[in-house]
């Protein structure tokens, strides 16, 4: 069974500062992520990937379509779901190590045992002894680390992350990848991971998704990535293979891109 | 110059005092003005010399402390008070668009109107005693705290909301987690101004009628025309009120200990 799947997604906002019109960012998404499944979603900036991504936490409701969950329609907040967002979404007033137990506060977990099980899991992101420390006292990618541990203690079975390692610079960027990889190698949970960094897509994913440019975005290609796992986001960028497939996505997504282009310009002049 | 800039601060301290003196004090030097008369300057200003033999005796025969506790005791009641009102009223209107959009006019205009004209009806409603004052700096707190704490729930941001939703918080475990901590920051934001105005409040409360109070002593030694007095009450409420801003910005450093300083992000 499918551990995300979009069927017929389309999302309209009303516009707003504009006397008439509707802005559609996504329009007939039908989308099937596996269990275990690591799925990228590329595409140029602005073009309603992020909106994909909070239709399956159910942050946002979709206009029309349906996205099931394990089978099930989703209704409300996607309880079976972690979501690492693009910009800064710690909270401030709470260390690192209270940070990482929030999760389990809300659900109840004695603070002890949250205490013991976060400083577990800031440990395995690489910041055991920085847990006193204030988001602010850390630098970009601590905190990512920090929103990665407070995500994963909850052991979600569904990982939705938004451009999450956009803001490091590229050595940052290829490390968290790379513990990326092996925290997700322990136990395969599906995953979702948007950006428009194809390098970065291909050597994390089992599957790339190209989305064609907004407005009414939907997926014009997919891409199986037969790498071979473990990998090394830097030494996999290398391979043969990994160029090829580089080649192959790209071209097709400049000329698909360039298609939408084309056809939103017809669609103006008639 | 700057590592030693305390110094300077307590010459030129000392220096305004000296010249005070020099062109009060009777005789000392010829009169500038009201040259027919030389007792004039002391009676229209006081002398600080004599302003310090009487502090030195309020605090000398205990007299004062009295006075002075009524003063702190309307300041951290009117401030307590004011602040929690402040606080819930700004957490409820930032949370509810229907709330605030029935409110506004109304908060605008009570903001708007010179609260310190309402101490004499405060004073036939809550009597002479201090609930009068604590009432008058009520008033007073509650917008400063309102309008930041209404701010603050304002500015959330909504990345962090939504982080806290996908980590399976209910509404009341955001209330808890999210907004109450950011409003509380913009509440001690804004705590220097609010005991400010708390301690304003006591004061003007206290000048315009009671029985015990830096203020009521200032209020009878003008009865008296003992202009000495009244600038020596006037210099013990300054004091007073650097050493509660003092202790406010401790509580302050102690407290929002998260906040990135000034000078910089400690990276590490």
């Amino acid at each position: 069974m499918a551990a995300v799947e979009f069927d017929r997604i389309t999302c309209t906002f009303a516009a707003r500062g504009r006397a008439s019109g509707a802005y559609t960012a996504v329009k007939d998404v039908t989308l099937s992520i596996g269990e275990g499944e690591f799925v990228s979603v590329v595409g140029p900036t602005g073009c309603g990937k992020s909106t994909l991504l909070n239709v399956a936490a159910g942050l946002l409701r979709p206009s029309g379509g349906e996205v099931r969950i394990e089978g099930k329609p989703l209704s409300g907040i996607n309880r079976r779901a972690g979501y690492m967002f693009q910009s800064e979404a710690l909270m401030p007033w709470r260390s690192a190590l209270g940070n990482v137990t929030a999760g389990l506060e809300f659900r109840g977990v004695p603070r002890e045992e949250a205490r013991r099980r976060a400083a577990e899991w800031l440990e395995r992101v690489g910041l055991a002894g920085f847990g006193d420390r204030y988001p602010h006292q850390l630098s970009g990618g601590m905190r990512k680390r920090v929103s990665l541990a407070q995500m994963l203690i909850l052991d979600p079975r569904i990982v939705l992350m938004d451009e999450p390692f956009s803001a490091l610079d590229v050595q940052t960027r290829q490390l968290m990848e790379n513990e990326l990889l092996e925290l997700w190698s322990a136990d395969r949970k599906s995953v979702i991971f948007i950006t428009h960094d194809l390098e970065e897509a291909i050597s994390l994913s089992d599957r790339v998704v190209v989305l064609s440019a907004g407005p009414a975005t939907h997926p014009i290609g997919e891409f199986a990535i037969d790498l071979p796992r473990p990998r090394d986001v830097s030494e996999i960028r290398m391979t043969p293979r990994f160029i090829e497939l580089h080649d192959r996505i790209w071209h097709s997504m400049k000329e698909e891109v360039l298609k939408g282009y084309a056809q939103t310009r017809n669609r103006v002049a008639g | 110059m700057r590592r030693h800039i305390w110094i300077w601060q307590i010459v030129l301290l000392v220096a305004i005092f000296a010249i005070w003196q020099l062109l009060t004090q009777p005789g000392l030097v010829p009169p500038i003005a009201w040259r027919d008369n030389p007792e004039r300057a002391a009676f229209f200003f006081g002398e600080p010399v004599k302003m310090f033999k009487v502090i030195f005796q309020w605090f000398a025969d205990g007299t004062i402390y009295r006075h002075l506790w009524t003063t702190l005791e309307e300041t951290v009641l009117a401030f307590v008070i004011g602040s929690v009102l402040g606080l819930a009223m700004g957490l409820w209107l930032g949370l509810s668009p229907t709330a605030s959009a029935l409110f506004d006019p109304f908060i605008t205009a009570m903001n708007a109107m010179p609260r310190v004209v309402l101490a004499p009806i405060f004073m036939v409603w809550f009597g002479l005693d201090i609930g009068s004052k604590v009432a008058l700096g009520v008033t007073l707190v509650f917008f400063i705290v309102f309008f930041n704490v209404y701010q603050g729930v304002k500015e959330v941001s909504p990345v962090v909301v939504n982080n806290t939703i996908m980590l399976g918080a209910n509404r009341r475990q955001l209330l808890r987690s999210v907004y109450l901590p950011s409003a509380t920051s913009w509440l001690f934001s804004s705590l220097h101004t609010s005991v400010g105005m708390a301690f304003v409040g006591a004061v003007v409360g206290e000048y315009l009628g009671s029985a015990r109070g830096v203020g009521y002593l200032i209020a009878q030694a003008e009865g008296a025309f003992d202009i000495n007095t009244v600038f020596a009450g006037i210099l013990v409420l300054t004091a007073f009120a650097l050493v509660l801003d003092f202790a406010v910005g401790w509580v302050e450093r102690r407290l929002l200990v998260w906040r990135p300083t000034q000078e910089g992000t400690e990276q590490l």
